[in-house]
Formats: C-alpha cells, structure tokens, sequence
C-alpha cells in the first residue's frame, strides 16, 4: 500500500503554534475563548493548541473533551456499535465561544453531529470549528475557519492524522487505498 | 484540569443480541459492559439529560409482574436516548381475556418492535420470548432466575466505591431461595473474580446453594466481620403464602439478620446496599439505611445509565 506523508512534526508544531495565534486573535478577553477537543485525535490536538496558548500567553482556557457517538447518523449503517467514549465539559457553555478541534474535516457529519451535541449542553455565543485536514467531499453545508492544510483526496484514500500520546509519532499521511486498512 | 479526563480504547467485541441472563455473558463482556455505563451515566447530569441515538427504536416494556422501580428506571433510560416506548401491563391488557404469552408478543411485535424488556413470574420466559420474535430481549426478572439488569448496576455501584473487584468480599443477605437478584449476582461477581458468601435462614437457602458457588453462613455477625460490602435483600413477604412461614415473625428475623447501628460501629468496613425497596426495621435498622455507609440511592441513579447502555449495546444490527 502507498503512503504518502503530508506533514511532518515540525509543520505540525508550527500548525499548531498558528492555530493558537488565531483562536486568542479575535478576543479582547481570553476568558472568552473555550476549546473544545472531539474524540479521539480532535483531543490530543486541542491540547497542544492549549500548550502553546498556556506557555506563549499564559492564559488558562478552558478545555473540554467531546464524544458524539450518541449524535451520529451512521451509526447503524456500520456492524458493530462503536464504542462510547468520555465526554467532559467542566465549565458552562453559555454565552461563550466555542472552537471544536478535530483532525479530519470529510463529510462535515461529525461536525453537524458535535454542534448538535453542543446544543444540548448549553447556548454558546459563537462555533467555530478548526481541523488539521480538509480533504473535500462534504455532504452538509459545512466549513472550517481554521485550517491547517487544504488537501484534495480521492475518495478511496485515506488521511491519518497522528498525535504523539497516541501514535507515538507527529505526523500526517494519506494512504492510496482505504480498504486495506481501516482504523 | 484537563489531564485526568480518561482515553482508553478497548478491542473488545461485544456480540450478543439479547441480555437473558449474566449466565451467558464472560467476565469481559460483563466488564465492557460497566465500562461503557459510565459514559451513559454522564449523559444525566448534562443541562438536556437526552441523546438522541436510539431514536429510531421501538421498544414495549412487557412487564407481567408488578414493578416500580426496574419499570421506571428502563422507561427513564429509554426515554433518555430518544427511544419510543410503549408499556403492557398485565392488569390492563388482554391477558385478561385469556390471550396466550406467545400471541401477546407476536402481536406486539407485528406492529414493528425493534426491542422488548420483559418481566414475568415464570423463569425463562425471556428464552421462550428469542425464539417468537425477532427483537433483541432483555430480561428484567423472570420468576427466582435472573434479573440481569440489577446484577449489572449492583457490580456497577460497587465498582464505585472498588474499582477492582477482584478479591473483594462480598456478602448478600436474606432470602436467597426467593431473589433472582441473588442468582445473577453471584453469577456476575464469580466471573469478576469476588468472594461472594450468602447469608439467611436455613429455611430462606435454595437446594442448589451450592451449585451457585458461593459460600454459605447463618450468622451475620461472622459475614459483616468479613465482607467489604454487605447487600441486604428485601424479604419478600408477597412470596410467601401468610407472611411468615419461612420465620416465626419478622422481629425474630430482624434480631437475627437485620443490619443495626452497633454492627455498624463493630464492623467499621463494610458498605451497605439494597436493591429496594428497603422494608425498613426488617433488613435493616432506619439509619442503617440512611446512614453514610449506605450507597442505596446511588444503586437507584446507577441503575439508569446502565439500563442505558446496555439498551445501546443491543439496539445495534438490526436496521444494517
């Protein structure tokens, strides 16, 4: 099988390091600003935004971990139930501005999936959304407002977005075919 | 703050359909199952205490048998994941008008259920049930067999208060020939590795006690000296035909088997349960109920999440 890798961890600790420039930008008051991290990549790469805000700026944000199996509507089309995972949000959502941090935007359905989730935790002021990845072929009406490479992809492929906690490594692949070997 | 939010992945695979018995489930299933009850149990403390995942579910709760709480705690859980739910009760149903088990569930279940959790005073009807209709079945009691559900959030509480129950000392006190809750328990906790005694009066012991695997005492001082957590189960009054047959009166039982403030002083250990509803001065002396060594009320809200997830866990594969 063809793998290609996209990113490296430096590009990645730079992506990164920019992404914490742009999510403080717009906020005259940090406090403001709440990220939250979709499982499980999304969580891993939330923290390190929040690493680089903590040790650059100083600022304690708050950080919440998001699951949104209970939200989803594919799930039945797949054999086995997956798997639950944890969901924390240790702070009120209310009236705040939220960014979700994913790894990979594909159909935009996780998207749709966690704003509805969102919802139900509270009203937050402003969603934006942020990813490593956006390989095209959206199904809903959805964008991301902070991107860290544009990439178009074939169908078939597949893009790995590895976190060092996880994968033991940084980095970004496309593989050729996705068949073979799905997470 | 956030580092100690919990990732684990697990690889188990989780392949039943139905939930009859903790019999036909393994150590790991049981434990995925605990597992996965955590993250439901999240879900109600949440701002909307609702997801919408089993939305596209119909489920009867088919309950032959009187209950309050397992009833309200499945139809809260299923309500709680977005299910649509419609109850029986044989009261006011046409059981009365002579309709068999098994015309009552063929019917109920041309009319498209995706589910049934049934209840009903005669052991394996849930087994009976698998092989009338398609739905995945969940056994909520059926007669003194099993009641799956309530093993599940006894280990679940349980688990709370040790997270590893390997080991641990576990004591059930009562009528044991009568509960199903009894059965499924032991069954539960042998497979996750607890020493498991049981405790009443020799005329409340089943035959087959020992088939069970569990030991076997008649002095409550001796298992509350031992045991890690004590569960006292409700005698069963209505099982018995003038009340007392099984002791000479519920005073005596109560000086032998019920559980006092001075056990509690005594025995500075153990912790305290009860599937409900507790007959209070009979298992167990008042305060004992409401002292802070009780975790019956977490038992209760326990019982939600995971009846939840165990509502998930099954609802899959029938729409692919």
């Amino acid at each position: 099988m063809n793998t290609t890798k996209i990113m490296s961890a430096e590009d990645l600790n730079r992506t990164y390091l920019r992404f914490a420039h742009q999510f403080l930008e717009p906020h005259d008051d940090p406090n403001q600003l709440a990220i939250i991290g979709m499982q499980t990549r999304g969580v891993h790469m939330g923290r390190r935004i929040l690493q680089h805000i903590e040790e650059k700026f100083e600022y304690d944000i708050d950080f919440g971990v998001l699951d949104v199996t209970f939200y989803r509507d594919d799930f039945r089309t797949k054999l086995k139930m997956p798997e639950v995972k944890v969901t924390e949000i240790p702070f009120d959502l209310y009236d705040r501005d939220v960014v979700l941090v994913d790894d990979v935007l594909y159909t935009g359905r996780t998207v749709r999936s966690a704003m509805d989730a969102l919802m139900d935790y509270g009203r937050p002021r402003s969603i934006k959304f942020c990813c490593m990845v956006d390989r095209g072929h959206r199904e809903l009406p959805i964008c991301a407002d902070y991107v860290g490479t544009k990439l178009p992809t074939h169908v078939q492929e597949e893009v790995r977005v590895r976190v060092k906690a996880l994968d033991d490594e940084d980095a970004v692949y496309v593989a050729e075919n996705a068949d073979e070997e799905v997470e | 703050m956030t580092e100690d939010i919990e990732l684990q992945d697990s690889d188990h695979e989780f392949t039943h359909k139905h939930l009859l018995g903790l019999a036909d489930y393994s150590k790991e299933d049981i434990l995925y199952v605990l597992e996965q009850a955590k993250y439901f149990r999240e879900i109600l403390d949440r701002p909307v205490p609702k997801v919408p995942t089993l939305r596209d579910k119909t489920i009867v709760n088919l309950f032959y048998e009187d209950s309050t709480r397992t009833r309200l705690s499945f139809e809260l859980a299923q309500k709680r994941m977005g299910a649509d739910v419609v109850n029986f009760s044989k009261g006011s149903s046409s059981v009365k008008k002579g309709e068999s088990l098994k015309d009552t569930i063929r019917n109920i279940s041309s009319m498209k259920i995706d589910m049934v959790v049934t209840r009903h005073e005669s052991p394996g009807v849930p087994h009976f049930l698998t092989r009338c209709v398609d739905a995945a079945i969940i056994n909520a009691g059926d007669g003194a067999h099993e009641h799956p559900t309530q093993a599940l959030l006894d280990m679940f509480t349980m688990k709370q208060v040790h997270s590893d129950l390997t080991e641990k000392n576990i004591a059930i006190i009562g009528d044991i020939a009568h509960s199903r809750v009894v059965r499924s328990n032991v069954l539960g906790l042998l497979k996750l590795g607890a020493n498991v005694t049981v405790c009443g009066p020799k005329t409340m012991m089943p035959a087959y006690v020992h088939e069970l695997g569990a030991e076997v005492s008649h002095n409550i001082d001796e298992v509350l000296g031992w045991c890690d957590i004590a569960m006292a189960l409700r005698i069963q009054l209505e099982r018995q035909e003038d009340g007392t047959e099984l002791f000479p009166s519920i005073r005596e039982y109560h000086q032998l088997f019920g559980i006092t403030m001075k056990h509690l002083e005594k025995y500075p250990d153990f912790t305290i349960m009860h599937p409900g509803p507790v007959n209070r001065g009979v298992e167990m002396e008042s305060e004992v109920a409401d002292s802070d060594r009780s975790i019956i009320l977490s038992q209760v809200t326990n019982g939600v999440a995971v009846r939840m997830a165990i509502l998930y866990l099954l609802s899959g594969g029938s729409r692919v």
